[in-house]
């Protein structure tokens, strides 16, 4: 481009987006090509099926990358319920049959879907990928543009490398200050989510932006990223910086030219004066740990603050949502959240089952038992999680304080493969998700970091993890 | 508009209008966890899943059909127009919701507003999302104990009931889709050139 044109400055999201446009006529949704498909057995079934109907072949295989997560068994050889073992069989035939590479049962990459893009390398700056799953927003923390799509755009996207979007909007969400001891990046998204609310990012792509931000691991910033559907946000993404160029280095399916690669992805950041449709910001310097005490990831509220009195909500809407939240959960309004008992601590799921989050619990769980009447399950969210921490004897660790260690999948996040909580109990959990039923039917969630559900597990009750630390 | 017209039509998606008695769920943010449990996903096809609708908010703890349920009401049978609280089918990606409000007779959900993906989900099923501002969705919700019928007119726009109506927006290219009953695949596939000389173009700039 020659020096005498005027460049428009543009974001993060505009670059990625421009450059991926195939088709934008007026009155119509564009056209986005798709680098990077990720592919599960739970949503994939019917779009393989759509596929064989039409005689329609996968157009770029080699973009498409599949693994089993969410309905398989954590315990070591077990088998997965007969609808569940069907589901899985199923995409081992849709993958061989359409030539796609799984990371299946058995495989040493196996794992969740949004922690093994990333590790194996697969997740890179500038991309566009979509999955089955609303947590696709978890690969936006490499500066790609990343978001769920429901079962029929599997299809469109098998068949087509492509899907038909309207362009976003976007937010520029500025998180800045320095994190207090025991906070964490969990603790950061679950302020934004209860400052914010469930519907609040709707229709916008998020950009994380921010001295906090720039701190972050990638682990950290996957986690933030990873939540942004909480509030609604069709995807979250970060600017692409030297910690994000570091973590990509020799992972097994890194771009190789490596510098090249690095060059290109230093272009994608937000050009000074270019515009946001919303900006939010947060301050979480003085930020407490977090916990929610109802049946959305919105409903958080600090550690040492008191259950919400319905009464104080804004409008007869919200107080009937508290209310009725709060009797699903049986607490009481005005009593503090620390001190609620928990039956069950989950430590994993694709917001917190890297290794850092696993390091995290071993951090608080050394040396210190499992409340009596306390079951812990702790489960890796890939394979090479788990290597990496029984290298590293966080097994051993989890194990000494009573706890559960687990093969990685899903699990407690979503209880489709019998790891679940029963009607009534409350779990403390790491995932991302306290919907009513989430974690089994009639259970009861506390969402919070893997600090906070490693301490409530030594407690038996919601804690403050900084009397631990 | 040109675009979905050139392609194959769907038989079982064509949307003109709906006329049907109102349901009314007024209860903000519904999940997709609450429209179809996660425990009801380990399915390989789209059947069934009509029955399981709502399905821990229908029943009680012992599996017996609430009452007070609107779904379970027999003065509901049939109700094709549902009416929720803001912010309807946040969460998960699953289409399974669409899936199974569809095969439980929804043909129309109307709401403040809607998660951005079950919006699509809905669509792409021949569900119709309305939006309308609160105090038009507090009237219809009053229907619920009626047996006013209601007509949704995708030509028009327009809901109507015995002595009003209002006007909702949609994107042209869903109302199109839903009015000729379009297949978006098939409008994707039209443009396989393109997709083609795109790929060319990128592997020309990466491989240089
Ligand atoms: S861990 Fe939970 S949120 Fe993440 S992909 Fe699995 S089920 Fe979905």
């Amino acid at each position: 481009m020659s020096s005498s044109e005027t460049v428009v400055p543009r974001t993060l999201f505009e670059k990625i987006w421009d450059s991926h446009l195939v088709v934008s006529e007026p009155g119509a949704p564009a056209l986005l090509y798709i680098d990077l498909h990720l592919v599960h057995e739970v949503t994939s079934p019917q779009a393989f099926a759509g596929l064989r109907k039409r005689g329609l072949s996968v157009r770029r295989p080699g973009r498409t990358v599949a693994t089993v997560d969410h309905s398989i068994p954590t315990l070591q050889g077990a088998q997965a319920d007969p609808l569940a073992a069907a589901q899985i069989a199923m995409l081992e035939k849709n993958a061989a049959e359409f030539g796609i590479r799984l990371f299946g049962a058995g495989s040493p990459s196996q794992g969740i879907v949004h922690v093994i893009g990333p590790e194996l390398g697969f997740t890179q700056p500038g991309m566009t990928i979509v999955c089955g799953d609303s947590h696709t927003s978890t690969h936006g923390a490499f500066g790609a543009l990343a978001f769920g799509i429901g079962t029929s755009e599997v299809e469109h996207v098998l068949a087509s490398q492509c899907i038909l979007q309207h362009r976003p909007r976007t937010a520029e969400v500025r998180i800045e200050g320095t994190l207090q001891p025991g906070v964490t990046a969990k603790d950061v998204i679950l302020a934004l989510l209860a400052k914010i609310g469930i519907g609040g990012g709707t229709g916008h792509v998020f950009e994380y932006t921010g001295s906090t931000v720039r701190a972050f691991s990638m682990e950290e910033r996957m986690t933030l990223c990873n939540m942004s559907i909480e509030g609604g946000a069709r995807a979250g993404m970060i600017a692409p910086d030297d910690t994000t160029f570091a973590y990509i280095a020799g992972r097994k399916h890194d771009p190789g030219q490596l510098d090249d690669a690095v060059r290109n992805w230093r272009l994608l950041r937000t050009d000074p004066g270019a515009h946001y449709d919303m900006t939010i910001s947060l301050d979480v310097a003085n930020l407490p740990p977090m916990v929610t005490f109802g049946t959305n990831p919105g409903m958080g509220i600090p550690v040492t603050a008191n259950i919400p009195e319905p009464g104080m909500a804004k409008d007869a809407a919200g107080r009937a949502s508290l209310e009725k939240a709060l009797a699903y959960m049986g607490l009481r309004p005005g009593t503090p959240i620390a001190g609620q008992p928990v039956q069950h601590a989950f430590i994993g799921s694709c917001t917190n089952g890297r290794l850092s989050d696993l390091r995290m619990a071993a951090s608080i769980l050394r040396g210190r038992k499992v409340a009596a009447g306390v079951r812990l399950l702790v489960v890796p969210g890939s394979q090479h999680v788990k290597r990496q921490a029984e290298q590293e004897g966080l097994d051993h660790v989890f194990k000494e304080a009573g706890g559960e260690w687990r093969e990685p999948g899903c699990s407690m996040c979503i209880a489709m493969n019998g790891d679940d909580v029963p009607a009534g109990e409350y779990a403390v959990s790491t995932s991302n998700r306290n919907f009513e039923g989430r974690q089994g039917k009639g259970s009861r969630t506390f969402l919070a970091s893997p600090l906070t559900a490693a301490a409530a597990a030594v407690a038996g009750t919601i804690v403050d993890v900084r009397t631990f630390v | 508009m040109n675009g979905p017209a050139r392609t194959l039509a769907h038989p079982s998606h064509g949307f003109t209008s709906v006329r049907s008695i109102i349901a009314s769920l007024p209860m903000e943010n519904i999940d997709t966890d609450q429209i179809i449990p996660a425990r009801f996903l380990k399915i390989t096809d789209k059947a069934g899943l009509g029955e399981h609708v709502f399905e821990d908010l229908r029943r009680a703890p012992d599996g017996s059909l609430r009452a007070d349920f609107p779904l379970n009401r027999s003065d509901r049978a049939g109700a094709a127009i549902l009416v929720a609280g803001d912010n309807f089918g946040c969460g998960s990606s699953r289409e399974h919701a669409a899936w199974a409000l569809s095969g439980a007779g929804i043909r129309v959900v109307v709401s403040t507003s809607f998660a951005d993906i079950f919006r699509g989900n809905a669509l792409k099923n021949g569900i119709l999302p309305v939006v309308l501002p609160a105090a038009e969705v507090r009237r219809l919700a009053g229907l619920d104990r009626t047996t006013t019928a209601v007509t949704v007119d995708l030509k028009t726009q327009e809901v109507q009931w015995p002595d009003g109506r209002a006007s909702f927006q949609i994107d042209p290219f869903a109302r199109a889709c839903l009015l000729e009953g379009v297949d978006e695949l098939g409008y994707i596939l039209a443009h396989d050139d393109a997709i083609t000389a795109f790929e060319q173009r990128r592997k020309g700039a990466a491989g240089a």
